[in-house]
């Protein structure tokens, strides 16, 4: 998009140092709406800039929704993010910044008209990129063998900080649950009236709007320790407990018929862990998604500086093309430490 | 003072190269053209299109009401078409509307320029556009929607229509065709202004272009990771909006609405820019409180991104957070009102000629009036409660946005049709066909202010009969007002083959579009041409053998005597 | 408004239920009846915005027209008289007059809307929930209702939620509207000042019945509120099993059950009982006491064939007695 102005332009077919009479002795790559080729540099690159803008904004509903999430349930986030390797997004954290440093380099060398050196660092960006994709895709898989999935996908095998083989007979199951909170939904409750309190006093946490818990009849949010539920739906079959009932599965907080509250030493059960899988994916496929778009481009790139597109009186393209790796890079520097890093 | 040639000064009136037009034939040169001219005349021909499509939706809904109880379909199908309605018009029609129809034609001449900054992005975004356009066709053959236009979740994740994944993708691609829109204008308004234009020198359809365009690349990405957020959700229930597997329904709609406010100004900047000119040109007399006009546009701007809130009054948001939007939301009804004034300050003293774009500037403010002023009540707390998801709301948002932004579009078209096709239309034609549009605009929205504050809600299929007579009312309206634009389109199409020629300068106009011939050259002017005050009129006459007005500036005098 | 007497509503043919009015008693020329102390509020904001807003739209258009009309314009050369294009003392006088409006409009909304939020301590709580396409009430001794029957002069607080989409609980007559919200807990309270019937209904979009999701509001005389729940709480004082059932049709299935033959939603009950039931898997049941108290409590476990999985199911709303009741009822229809 951002060569789009200059790219086959009507003076490819004339000599390069020449101006075809008819256009009065402008030089070549100047489209036709532009005056002086600074006035083109100077448009591309503020349309460039314009639509990195809009890019921080696309992932910034994203970011929202992670803050939302992390301040109303910050336990989700702290228990959920063990399950992911910092060594290894450490490691996409120093590739993709040093990715962004031959970008920079390989602009200097097109400010000079340095095709070669241009070339080398453009195929090491290429690759930095692809070793990038790489250990996604390593860690991808590694997650989507040991269960750690959103929604009803997640059924880990193994609580976090296991290192061992994901599918292997020794994982220990993940942390279970206090008792009380399996419920079993096969057998409705001998009298349907409901404990006082919702219509008294709400408790707290469905005053601050919490969600109540869904039904365990749901795929285990915790591990599967959830026992005693026939009707535990698939993905495919329709889920009777998607009509809820609060005083079947209880708000946040409150007592179901015949459980004992927790002792103020047990912790509390982390519910509803898959929602950080699913931020978490949504996060970093958006952001994988872009570093594909991004080898693209740089690939484009390194194909016409092979060629010789580029000289000291053009390089518009790569200019612009630096300017979003950078941006691709500035992305993932914060989504290393909010999704990794969480204390 | 001495006699200057028209000829000196107008760029060449009797201009041998053929216009944008005729410069070549052929279906492939419209398809791949990228001549800004062009891609706005087919932007035009497909908003207008899809203005048919949702305007038949239209007519079906309010058939339908015409009794409480089933008239001529079910609930599914009733539910169905007011979606398929709101949908294209809101995200087909009204957003891109102003800036892609008459903009992308208007602003690169009123700029003295050759073209936009970025072409290609240009005829991009046309294409992304039809892409858009072709998922909400495909939406209703494929199972159709039956969500309403704001996607509300769960029920957006649990229908079972076929037809929602296609039009959420069909809302997606037409953002990006609106953003890069946006991205254009901006960077041409930057970098293109010829040769005299200062800031505070730009037509102020120009700062209400550059305005819209902040929003339009601010706002949309928004809706765009809303949109794909919901497309996971509906079909990979990722669990982030739905409360069964721990989501929040109302961070859907915090999503939504950030960029479904600002879109509204998106749709109403470039309404009100359009009547600045129209006044201005039609009173014949400079543009009253220009700074204040320029500014208040970039305030709509800044303003509307912070009332998305003002929605959600009664979606279980707390009370703090209410009060906070709803005060912030009558912070953005102050520079509206005051543009109103502006306007009528214009035509106080002026010589107003009631020429059909004069018309169609006159019932904006009329109706305009109404529908901000009904803002008022909606801002209120107490009285939102009330009236929110009830019909006064419909009736709020149809008088903004058909009565005002349409009314204002279809203003502009006429303002510069002459322009565009090189033609003149039929001005009487013009008025009765305003006038069947103007009353039932009126008669189809009036009662709908009424009927909502009485309790009635909106999205009913069946209602309580009490309400019967005023829904027969706005039904009688609606059928009026659509004879109104039928007859429109029949003279204008009339007059694109057997119109009278057009004068370069039918109305007097004094920005540069008026300065290049009807209909332009593919490169608009052969040198850029120095820019003045827009809104001088001093320096244009009359010129009764072309039967339109010609610049002639008049030579300054101390120079004149120094030259010689 | 003419009140005008109430009429049957449903298109549905299955349960021509006869609603209250909307405005039941008059109102005044924009509002509906006034029946809860947040009308007073309310309407004070909305009368003040209006002639606000009458006076200023007056005015426009009165200054249009005739501005349009004396500066006609009458030949094409003819200029403006007038060159005047800037007055700063106007421009800021413009702007600050309806600033300081719009402040006092926003503060008297503001004002309003706390008397709807924050209920007093006493308030009578009653549990409000939406699914497709009923309401139900569930009073404080665990009595469940179709209607929602309050004591006047009394506060009552609402709480709201919803068991499948968003659904939003609005009466017309008392100025209150609240969503109800799936997975959360929504608080909306009034006090009724006018004994009566009143219309309660759905204001966000759900689907197929949205716009027959209604709710008849009963306001009682003092004492009769306490009358009407010991009697609602324990029809069957006073009626055998399949009496209670058929009320329990009435209230809960006729939306989308008939019990004439007719086609609905669901299928009909007419002769039901001791059927064979078919379901979409192929498979099929006797019609008996289990079948029907299973299709009540897990309604998706099997559809019948030529239906839609579209059920809510009822647990938590029914108690064991009055499933009983209906299974009674089922069978009476037989006959």
């Amino acid at each position: 998009m951002a060569t789009s102005s200059t790219a086959a332009d009507p003076h490819a077919a004339h000599p390069a140092h020449g101006a075809s009479p008819a256009h009065g002795g402008h030089p070549p790559h100047l489209a036709h709406q532009f005056d002086t080729p600074a006035q083109q540099f100077e448009s591309v690159v503020q349309g460039m800039w314009l639509f990195l803008a809009t890019e921080i904004l696309l992932f910034g509903g994203l970011f929202c929704a992670y803050a939302v999430y992390r301040a109303n349930h910050p336990e989700i986030f702290y228990y959920a993010h063990k399950y992911l390797d910092t060594f290894w997004g450490a490691v996409n954290t120093v590739i993709l910044l040093c990715s962004s440093f031959t970008m920079a380099a390989g602009v200097w060398a097109a400010q000079r008209g340095r095709r070669g050196m241009l070339s080398v660092m453009l195929a090491l960006t290429l690759l930095g990129g692809l070793g990038f994709l790489g250990i996604k895709y390593v860690e991808y898989k590694h997650k989507w063998e040991a269960g750690l999935l959103w929604g009803r996908h997640y059924q880990p095998r193994y609580p976090p900080g296991y290192h061992g083989d994901p599918a292997g007979q020794d994982a220990p199951a993940p942390r279970a649950p206090a008792a009380g909170a399996a419920l079993s939904v096969a057998t409705p409750p001998a009298t349907t009236a409901p404990p006082a309190t919702p219509l008294g006093a709400v408790p707290n946490a469905a005053a601050r709007g919490n969600p109540p818990d869904t039904a365990d009849a749901l795929a285990a949010t915790d591990g599967p320790t959830v026992t005693a539920t026939p009707a535990v739906p698939t993905a495919d079959a329709p889920d009777p407990s998607w009509n809820l009932h609060p005083f079947e599965s209880g708000p946040r907080g409150l007592l179901l018929p015949g459980q004992a509250p927790p002792l103020a030493s047990e912790p509390l059960p982390v519910r509803n862990v898959h929602i950080f899988f699913g931020i978490y994916f949504a996060m970093t496929g958006l952001h994988g998604l872009h570093v594909v778009a991004g080898l693209i481009v740089i690939g484009w790139l390194l194909v016409g500086a092979v060629v010789g597109r580029y000289s000291g009186g053009y390089f518009t393209p790569v200019e612009v093309g630096g300017l979003y790796w950078h941006l691709v890079d500035l992305i993932w520097i914060y989504l290393f430490p909010l999704l990794y890093l969480i204390h | 003072m001495t006699a200057i040639s028209p000829e000196a000064v107008f760029d060449r009136p009797a201009d041998a190269r053929p216009d944008y037009l005729r410069i070549r034939a052929g279906l492939a040169s419209w398809l791949f053209t990228l001549d800004h001219k062009r891609i706005g005349v087919m932007y035009l021909v497909g908003i207008l299109g899809a203005f048919l499509l949702g305007g038949i939706f239209a007519l079906l809904i309010r058939t339908e009401l015409f009794t409480p109880a089933r008239t001529v379909m079910s609930a599914d199908r009733y539910n169905q078409f007011f979606t398929l309605h709101g949908a294209i018009m809101t995200f087909l029609v009204i957003i891109p509307g102003i800036p892609a129809a008459l903009g992308n034609f208007v602003l690169p001449i009123m700029l003295g320029a050759r073209d936009l900054a970025f072409p290609r992005v240009n005829l991009a975004s046309f294409y992304l556009w039809v892409v858009g356009a072709i998922l909400a066709v495909l939406a209703i053959v494929l199972g159709s929607v039956d969500t309403g236009w704001t996607f509300y979740v769960p029920y957006a994740t649990e229908t079972t229509m076929g037809g929602v994944i296609p039009v959420l993708l069909g809302a997606f691609v037409l953002g990006f065709s609106s953003i890069f829109t946006g991205l254009n204008f901006i960077v041409t308004i930057h970098k293109m202004r010829p040769p005299g234009m200062t800031w505070f020198r730009l037509p102020l359809f120009l700062w209400a272009l550059y305005a819209t365009a902040i929003i339009q690349i601010l706002a949309t990405p928004v809706l765009g990771i809303t949109l794909v957020l919901l497309i996971v959700e509906r079909v990979f229930k990722l669990g982030i909006f739905l409360p069964a597997l721990g989501g929040d329904p109302v961070l859907y709609q915090h999503f939504f609405w950030f960029y479904s406010h600002p879109a509204v100004y998106i749709m109403i900047l470039p309404a009100m820019g359009i009547v600045s000119e129209l006044i201005s040109v039609f009173s014949r007399k400079h543009i009253f409180g220009y700074t204040f006009i320029a500014f208040s546009s970039i305030a709509i701007a800044i303003f509307g991104f912070f009332v998305w809130g003002h929605h959600m009054f009664v979606s279980g948001q707390s009370t703090m957070l209410s009060t906070i939007f709803s005060l912030l939301t009558y912070s953005v009804s102050i520079p509206s009102a005051v543009k109103v004034f502006n306007w009528l300050a214009t035509m106080y003293r002026g010589s107003i000629a009631l020429k059909t774009p004069m018309l169609y500037a006159l019932a904006f403010i009329f109706l305009f009036g109404i529908g901000g002023l009904t803002g008022l009540f909606l801002g209120a707390l107490a009285t939102n409660v009330h009236l929110t998801d009830t019909y006064f709301v419909v009736a709020h948002f149809h008088y903004v946005m058909m009565g005002s932004t349409l009314i204002a579009m279809i203003g502009g078209l006429h303002y510069w049709w002459p322009k565009m096709t090189g033609r003149m239309y039929s001005e009487k034609a013009g008025v009765i066909a305003w006038a069947l549009v103007f009353i039932g605009t009126n008669l189809t929205f009036f009662p709908q202010f009424i009927m909502g504050a009485h309790g009635m809600p909106r999205r009913y299929y069946n209602y309580p009969p009490e309400f019967q007579f005023l829904h027969q009312l706005s039904t009688v309206g609606s059928y009026l007002m659509a004879v109104g634009f039928f007859l429109t389109a029949a003279y204008l199409l009339h007059a694109l083959f057997r119109g009278a020629r057009a004068p370069a300068n039918p109305w007097g106009g004094a920005t540069l579009e008026w300065r290049c011939a009807s209909p332009p050259p593919p490169d608009n002017f052969e040198r850029p041409p120095v820019a003045g005050d827009p809104y001088d009129f001093s320096e244009i006459d009359y010129d009764p053998q072309t039967g339109g007005y010609v610049y002639t500036p008049r030579p300054a005098p101390a120079a004149a005597s120094a030259a010689h | 408004m003419n009140p005008i007497p109430p009429l049957s509503l449903l298109a549905q043919a299955a349960s021509p239920t006869t609603w209250p009015a909307v405005s039941p008693g008059g109102g005044s020329a924009w509002m509906p009846a006034a029946a809860a102390t947040a009308a007073r509020q309310a309407d004070f904001v909305f009368y003040f915005i209006y002639w606000v807003a009458v006076f200023f739209f007056v005015l426009i258009v009165a200054l249009m027209v005739y501005f349009a009309i004396r500066y006609r314009r009458r030949a094409a050369r003819e200029r403006a008289p007038g060159t005047v294009s800037h007055n700063t003392a106007l421009e800021i006088t413009w702007s600050a007059v309806p600033l300081v409006l719009v402040i006092v409009m926003f503060y008297l909304g503001y004002r309003g809307f706390l008397d709807i939020v924050n209920p007093p301590s006493d308030a009578l709580p009653i549990l409000v929930t939406g699914q497709k396409w009923v309401w139900s009430f569930t009073y404080p001794n665990g009595h469940s209702d179709t209607e929602l029957h309050v004591p006047v002069d009394r506060p009552v607080q609402l709480t709201l939620w919803s068991s499948d989409v968003i659904h939003s609980f609005y009466v017309p007559a008392f100025r209150i509207k609240r969503d109800a919200v799936p997975g959360r807990y929504n608080k909306v309270w009034f006090q009724a000042t006018r004994p009566g019937e009143y219309l309660a209904l759905c204001a966000e979009y759900c689907g197929t019945q949205h716009s027959d999701m209604l709710a008849r509001v009963v306001v009682h005389e003092p004492g009769g509120y306490e009358a009407w729940l010991a009697e609602a709480s324990d029809p069957f004082r006073t009626r055998s099993y399949a009496e209670v059932g058929r009320l329990i049709h009435q209230k809960r299935c006729a939306g989308c059950h008939s019990v004439d033959g007719s086609a609905n939603i669901g299928p009909t009950f007419k002769g039901l009982w001791g059927r064979q039931a078919a379901f979409r898997d192929g498979t099929a049941v006797l019609a008996d006491e289990n079948y029907i108290r299973e299709s009540i409590l897990y309604p998706q476990k099997q559809v019948v064939k030529g239906y839609d999985p579209v059920m809510p199911t009822f647990q938590g709303q029914l108690k064991d007695r009055e499933i009983l009741a209906l299974i009674e009822y089922i069978k009476e229809l037989e006959k």
